[in-house]
């Protein structure tokens, strides 16, 4: 309830702030309602938000396989971790928009350059979390489970991956808020479709009524995914904790 | 199945590279079948000696020789349970092979049954052992490992898990080592003694109990008390 009424105000502030400002720079809720309409009939909307959700989601698989793995490993082998390390600062304060451009500088203006872009500015903050979860493992519980001789597979998906999980669901979370951000720069300096592409063209155009028509669309989507998928995940990993007490 | 153990020497050594001993000379046997108990003064490095007897430890001077494909069930000072499993889960996760009847019957002795589905963070210090005494018999070890099973119990509850871990090894052949600082327990459920001095641990002495467990009367159990306490371990 509260939530409707805070919607309801901004949609009023944001009419009152065009009749203020004029249509031309902030156009009225219902021009860009309208806006929404016209690219869902053509079937643009669709088509643009389909294309930056598959980016997102096969940027997002490939940094947390990647992320999750390299993690875990640097967090169990010293070595690893001291090689790595290095990388890993280097690659953690790269800006975003520098990996972008060297991406399609050396492997073109490709779906693939696009992809790996958007991985390699999530995947450093996914290793960092998944190395700081396998360095807080109990070792009791490892000791536990050589003494009882747990095949290496049943250790690690019984064992290791229950303690891993709340990293896990972090670095999904922070990771996709990463991910929603850059992949709209990606497209915009890159592709040829998807949100980030069509608000570009929006703004050479300086149609503002499309512009805001693709961003609310992203942003809803935005919010229909964590709500419906990360965070019944988040609550789903830490079940058996909100049983103690 | 045996266990001989001749260690020389365990340290640790810390952040500064300083050495801390743990371990002196201790020199232990055991056969299957029989109980032995660890005696000493709580931090002496009881448990670091188990450690290093489960094969967990490798890092000490000595020798070990014990099958190596001896099934081992080990309690721990802590339960070590997996708080995201059930009791049940974590019983079948350590002993895959175990049955229905085999696991029905641990769970009558450690008057377990209603708590299968419990989790463990639902479970009092207690209980928690229990299962972990149910998770190490249920693998049908051959060499069972109970680091001061006991501990930290009040005295009724104590004196019935006694009771429970007597019938256990009772029902199965098997080489059993306790820990224990309690000398009225190490007397109650050992069939040898090995005394250890404060740490670093060294063996003061070996004392075996011919008489078994279950004919031991209230007197015999006084009668070796008072000649464990007439060596004055505590001072040595
Ligand atoms: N991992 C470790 N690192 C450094 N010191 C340790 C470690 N584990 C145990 N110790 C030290 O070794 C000594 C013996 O410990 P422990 O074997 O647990 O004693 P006990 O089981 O007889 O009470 C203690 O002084 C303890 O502080
Ligand atoms: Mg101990």
């Amino acid at each position: 309830m509260l939530r409707l009424i805070s919607v309801a105000v901004l949609l009023v502030t944001w009419w009152i702030a065009s009749l203020l400002v004029g249509g031309a720079k902030l156009p009225p809720p219902p021009a860009v309602l309208a806006a929404i309409v016209t690219e869902a009939k053509s079937g643009a909307l669709f088509l643009n938000l389909g294309a930056t959700l598959a980016r997102v989601t096969l940027s997002f698989a490939l940094a947390m396989t990647l992320g999750t793995a390299i993690g875990y490993w640097m967090g169990r082998v010293r070595l690893a971790d001291r090689l790595g390390d290095p990388w890993l600062i280097l690659l953690l304060n790269l800006p975003a928009l520098v990996v972008i451009v060297l991406a399609y500088i050396w492997a073109g203006l490709t779906e693939v350059a696009a992809i790996a872009a958007i991985a390699i500015n999530k995947l450093p903050t996914a290793v960092v979390t998944l190395r700081e979860g396998t360095r807080a493992l109990d070792p009791a519980l490892d000791e536990m489970a050589t003494v009882f001789a747990f095949p290496r597979g049943k250790a690690f998906r019984h064992v290791v991956l229950p303690q891993l999980a709340p990293y896990v669901a972090a670095a999904a979370r922070s990771g996709l808020a990463l991910i929603w951000k850059i992949v709209l720069v990606a497209e915009l300096l890159g592709r040829s479709n998807g949100v980030g592409f069509e608000i570009g063209v929006a703004f050479q155009l300086f149609d503002i009524p499309l512009l805001l028509a693709y961003s609310l669309s992203f942003a809803a989507v935005v919010l229909v995914i964590e709500t419906a998928l990360v965070q019944p995940f988040e609550v789903r990993v830490s079940r058996w904790r909100s049983r103690a007490a | 199945m045996q266990l001989e153990a001749v260690i020389t020497g365990k340290a640790y050594r810390n952040a500064a590279g300083e050495q801390h001993d743990v371990l002196d000379k201790v020199e232990l046997s055991l056969r299957s079948g029989e109980v032995g108990v660890l005696f000493g003064p709580s931090g002496c490095g009881k448990s670091t000696l188990l450690r290093i007897l489960s094969g967990l430890d490798r890092d000490y001077q000595g020798h070990v020789s014990r099958p190596s494909q001896a099934r081992i069930g080990m309690v721990f000072q802590e339960p070590r349970l997996l708080p995201w499993r059930s009791v049940e889960d974590n019983i079948r996760l350590a002993a895959p092979g175990v049955d229905e009847a085999k696991l029905s019957a641990l769970f009558d002795v450690l008057e377990l049954s209603a708590h299968r589905s419990h989790f463990p963070s639902e479970l009092s210090l207690g209980l928690a052992r229990r299962v972990a005494l149910a998770r190490a018999l249920a693998v049908e070890p051959d060499f069972l490992i109970l680091d001061e099973p006991l501990a930290s119990l009040d005295d009724a509850l104590a004196a019935r898990l006694r009771q429970q871990i007597a019938t256990l090894i009772e029902g199965r052949t098997m080489l059993t080592l306790l820990v224990t600082h309690n000398l009225d327990d190490a007397v109650r459920l050992g069939d040898r003694l090995f005394l250890l001095s404060a740490r670093p641990a060294r063996l003061l002495r070996t004392h075996s109990i011919d008489r078994p467990r279950s004919a031991r009367s209230e007197a015999d159990i006084r009668a070796i008390r008072t000649d464990l306490a007439r060596l004055d371990l505590p001072n040595r």
